[in-house]
């Protein structure tokens, strides 16, 4: 714990940071580093068990525990006057909203109880560049704060505290209940499984073949859990403080701590299922470290943990299916949600194979539908990866948030010919081992083995001398494109930089490299016909995993009631930048242990009502407009194919809304981004017809919903005016390059709702407040 | 370089299919067998043609959803790996190559290169899993794994589920892949519980769908995560010891050739030359 050197996060003396056992913190510190110590030493009982003993014994003595600056400590989560926030069933969020509007002009000033110094003054921040500002009010208003109706209390009880207070559905009559999951990746499956087995009727969709082949099994490296099974400092809190950090003070404090708590029970459980968590030869399951922090934590099965996990999560449903509990659908594509008197009701597909539109209608509707980073085109994302599931969601009056915030993995292969499909990932595990590097002098042509160690930069561990190769994702991305951007870039495209493994072999052996990362290295050959043992790699920056998503509260419910979000679709734990193994964490967590509990407190008050029939006015509307737009696609007869339209955008976003982006650049690329639009609604050829299987129709469904987000994420992206994480203003930065943060104006959300017809989509704001880990300036050097 | 593709077109299910004859040129040694089909298709999308409907998805070769017989041979001409990894730099100019569905009487084609792999599902439905609740888990660390055995388990876990196998086998028998499911959770302690009752109900659903294993062995080759023939050893021993105890009337007890090597001081991969732990798969 003692190694990690951050002063500027210390509390001031006295006070005692929460669970920093570093500081002279109260007994409640004391105690997790207890909890910790017995949790190294014993083995084989719960240590989560042991951090709930360690919870009771602290919990309450030390009432300045939470104080993170000169403001007197606040009591609770920033919440509107008024408000019964022990439950967030849909009619007290409403009340929050309402109370939080209604009452408060200007709203910030009377719901947030000055939680510190900064951020709670102005909802609006000044622009420097009145011409900015007002270029940016004609394309979006402001509207209303939005507040996530969390519980109130320490973060450490939080959850336990929630659950006890989230309403129940007897056994008996949870059959009478039905449930609709999209998505059968890590979080779908997770959900569906579970309420599967609790006896609740569930229909899973996939617009896969088989449940198996979601996203989720692409993520290589591993998954992180606070189990503390190293005797190197990690705790609960230390993930939880990571996480915080590593998504540069841009997440939810509450629902983060949850996602720490809950990835002791996650380990727990896949072991269970039989994944083969690497092991060590005393029998225990092995961990490494992953970018962005100092500890071991991350749990791996050889490169393919996210594959061995996604295929844990599918058999999982697979045996609720062939108990005849559950019903499966492959094959079908989630077209648009159902709203019927506010709440999400129901959701349109059409069959893959026949074409045919139906609805399919349930007490609930959860959303595990992944990211949307290959809106990029060329991204690390599978080719039938797509937002159209949360957009039409967000169409129909769910709230997007941070649609701006899109990680660029700083370790995929650099694109190589101009027909290449997609960006090849190279797990970011490999910075364990390997060194990233360019020639000092820029347009060095020789091969990489002919240039002496003199003229080479190691430019992660100058920068980033404490973290060196291990630095965070967006800071190492922004650093390989600082190289490339000076000419020092490598390989025939002059595109890359080095990840060299020279110096890890010559300590631990070809052979241990081959155990650590064979198939990842391998992988690489077939990619390039290089051979990563002898010369090193190349490596690039690429768009990779969204923070963003459908914005949802404590309960992973977005602001309209019965549409639950998980995984990657959702948006609450990771910021403005996602740390290395949290996205397995995060989808499994909601999927696992999060949804069917909350999905429980909605269905409960629901008994007795039976879904909406499929001849409401809301279903046959929603089915007949989801008809039209197949048609009105068909029948565009323009001559371009949609994915020349996709390479068009995608080029647009890496220029204008990539690694780095400014005011100009964001404003032209939004216009930009809106005449292709423009232009695909008139000019795009889609072949064939609509009762088929059809794969150009579906390519260009997703890409008409891809432009009306990209048009999104410019703006957000242009509305933020600060840089933070993965978003990245060059207006916005130190003297020596990093990402310099607006916390006065800028410590919060942004949910955005959709345009109106002819109208411009209103920003609502969510404050943030960091009580328990004080905001500080993100360091890594 | 320029190639000339014979391509399996087949508008659903009910309607015959047949070859039809492309051209493709400017084709570069990186590009891989679906790019391949990429760059056909932007040439048919381009003229007003239907492109060639083809599954796949991650193109890194892990989520098995590529699947085409390039040249009659399940995936390309390179042996453990998945169409979307193999590059075309194994044609030469002016080559013919043929691309078609996987043939197989359980793949029923959807669309030409298109087809229902629901069949393996069925499998897994009957068995393939661990029957552990959500929340009911033991702390991961009250059970320790041997290295050996959590690496033999993780060989066979590595099973992409394309079905190459099923293509690749004059059968049409989906034993690999079976076996490859039986073999993984058999070799770690938290399987033990539903071994037996998972490889029958496994091994019967695998008969009414599929062919019948004799022992060919064209499915190792073909499959990208080089499961090997081992895993149909263990899938038949598996069954043999859970129909025999049957019969007998007994509990099927866990065959543990470690624990008899054990009694007779071999090392205990010797009493099990399935198992040998120096035979690292290739992609794993």
């Amino acid at each position: 714990m003692a190694t990690e050197s951050r002063p500027e996060e210390q509390p001031p003396a006295g006070r005692g940071g929460r669970g920093d056992a570093g500081a002279p913190g109260g007994r409640r510190a004391a105690a997790v580093r207890r909890a910790v110590a017995i949790g190294v030493a014993a083995t084989a009982a719960g240590v989560a068990r042991r951090y709930l003993t360690a919870r009771q014994d602290g919990q309450g003595q030390d009432p300045t525990h939470r104080d993170a600056g000169s403001a007197p400590a606040p009591e609770t989560r920033p919440v509107a006057p008024g408000a019964d926030l022990s439950r967030s069933a849909p009619a007290d969020r409403s009340a929050v909203d309402t109370a939080s509007t209604a009452t408060s002009p200007p709203p910030a000033a009377v719901t947030r109880e000055a939680p510190a110094p900064a951020a709670a003054t102005a909802t609006r921040p000044s622009r420097t560049n009145p011409a900015v500002a007002e270029d940016l009010d004609r394309r979006r208003s402001i509207g209303e704060e939005i507040h996530d109706a969390a519980p109130t209390g320490d973060l450490d009880t939080m959850w336990d505290d929630h659950l006890l207070n989230l309403k129940l559905v007897n056994p008996a009559n949870r059959r009478r209940f039905k449930v609709i999951v999209v998505g059968t990746g890590l979080a779908g499956a997770g959900a569906a499984a579970t309420l599967s087995e609790l006896g609740y009727q569930v229909e899973a969709f996939t617009l896969h073949d088989a449940p198996r082949r979601a996203h989720s099994v692409a993520a290589q490296g591993g998954i992180n859990a606070a189990k503390g099974y190293k005797a190197d400092g990690d705790s609960i809190d230390r993930l939880f403080r990571d996480t915080v950090k590593g998504g540069d003070f841009r997440a939810r404090e509450a629902d983060v701590h949850r996602l720490s708590e809950m990835s002791v029970r996650v380990i727990d459980h896949m072991t269970a299922l039989g994944v083969p968590f690497a092991r060590e030869y005393g029998g225990q399951i092995a961990t490494r470290s992953f970018g962005g922090v100092q500890v071991s934590r991350t749990f791996y099965a050889r490169g393919q943990t996210g594959q061995q996990l996604q295929i844990a999560g599918a058999q999982q449903l697979l045996k609720e299916v062939g108990a005849g509990r559950l019903t499966l659908h492959t094959r079908q594509e989630m077209l648009d949600l159902i709203v019927a008197d506010g709440r999400a009701v129901g959701i349109v597909t059409r069959d893959m194979v026949t074409g045919d539109i139906v609805p399919h209608t349930a007490h609930a509707v959860v959303l595990a539908t992944g990211g949307y980073g290959n809106v990029y085109f060329k991204s690390t994302l599978a080719k039938s990866s797509n937002v159209t599931a949360t957009w039409r969601a967000h169409k129909r009056g769910a709230l997007f948030a941070n649609p701006c915030m899109i990680q660029f993995h700083p370790t995929s292969l650099p694109l190589t010919s101009e027909w290449q499909s997609k960006l090849t990932l190279m797990s970011e595990s490999l910075r364990n081992d390997g060194r990233v590097w360019v020639p000092k002098e820029p347009g060095d042509d020789r091969a990489p083995e002919d240039i002496p160690e003199e003229e080479r930069d190691y430019y992660l561990e100058r920068m980033y001398p404490s973290f060196g190769n291990l630095a965070p994702r967006d800071i190492s991305s922004r650093a390989a494109k600082i190289q490339l951007d000076a000419g020092k870039g490598v390989g025939p495209l002059r595109n890359g930089v080095y990840l060299d493994f020279r110096d890890a072999i010559a300590r631990l052996g070809r052979k241990t490299m081959e155990e650590r990362y064979g198939n990842l290295l391998e992988l690489y050959t077939d990619a390039t016909g290089e051979d990563p043992y002898t010369s090193p790699m190349r490596i690039a920056p690429g768009p990779h995993f969204a923070m963003g998503g459908l914005w949802t509260d404590y309960n992973q419910m977005s602001n309209v009631p019965g549409l639950f979000v998980g995984g990657e679709a959702s948006f609450n734990y990771h910021g403005a930048n996602r740390l290395g193994a949290n996205s397995l964490l995060s989808a499994s967590v909601d999927g696992w242990f999060v949804l069917p509990w909350t999905v429980a407190d909605y269905l409960a008050p629901q008994l007795g009502q039976e879904p909406v029939p499929h001849d409401h006015p809301a279903v046959t509307s929603a089915v007949a407009e989801a008809s039209g737009r197949v048609d009105q696609l068909l029948g565009i007869g323009g001559t371009t194919g949609p994915d020349v339209y996709h390479k068009e955008l995608g080029q647009l976003l890496t220029d204008h809304v990539g690694v780095e982006r400014s005011a100009e650049g964001l404003a032209k690329g939004a216009d930009a981004i809106k005449d292709l639009k423009d232009d695909f609604w008139t000019n795009v050829r889609v072949v064939g017809h609509g009762q088929q299987l059809n794969q150009e129709l579906e390519r260009a469904g997703r890409l008409a919903d891809y432009l009306e987000l990209a048009e999104l994420m410019a703006l957000d992206a242009l509305d933020r005016d600060e840089s933070a994480g993965a978003h990245f203003r060059s207006e916005h930065q130190t003297e020596d390059g990093e990402a310099l943060r607006d916390d006065e104006h800028w410590t919060s959300s942004s949910a955005w709702e959709a345009a109106p017809p002819d109208g411009t989509p209103t920003r609502r704001s969510e404050p943030l407040t960091f009580d328990a880990v004080p905001l500080a300036t993100r360091s890594y050097k | 370089m320029r190639l000339t593709l014979e391509v399996w077109r087949q508008a659903d299910a009910a309607t015959p299919g047949r070859f039809e004859r492309y051209e493709v040129d400017g084709v570069t040694a990186e590009v891989s067998m679906l790019e391949l089909l990429d760059i056909l298709n932007a040439q048919l999308v381009a003229e007003g043609r239907e492109p060639v409907a083809f599954d796949h998805d991650c193109r890194e070769g892990i989520c098995g959803t590529c699947g085409i017989m390039v040249n009659g041979q399940p995936h390309g001409p390179e042996d453990h790996t998945p169409a979307c990894l193999q590059r075309v730099r194994a044609f030469s100019d002016g080559d013919v190559v043929t691309l078609e569905p996987w043939r197989a009487g359980a793949f029923p084609v959807l669309r030409d290169l298109v087809v229902d792999r629901s069949a393996l599902d069925r499998i897994i439905a009957s068995g393939g899993y661990i029957s552990t609740a959500t929340n009911a888990a033991p702390e991961a660390l009250s059970l320790p794994v041997n290295k050996h055995q959590s690496e033999a388990a993780m060989d066979h876990a590595a099973c992409i589920g394309c079905g190459a196998c099923v293509a690749a086998c004059p059968n049409g028998a989906a034993q690999l892949f079976a076996g490859a499911k039986v073999a993984h959770l058999a070799e770690l302690p938290q399987g033990q519980v539903e071994r037996y009752e998972r490889v029958r109900s496994m091994v019967a659903t695998m008969e009414s769908e599929f062919g019948s294993c004799t022992n060919y062995g064209e499915c190792v080759p073909a499959c990208p995560a080089a499961i090997g023939l081992d895993v149909i050893a263990h899938l038949n021993r598996d069954f043999r010891t859970a129909v025999v105890s049957e019969r007998r009337g007994e509990v099927p007890e866990r065959t543990d050739v470690r624990w008899l090597a054990r009694l007779r001081g071999e090392a205990w991969w010797q009493s099990d030359p399935d198992d040998r732990p120096g035979d690292t798969p290739k992609r794993s």
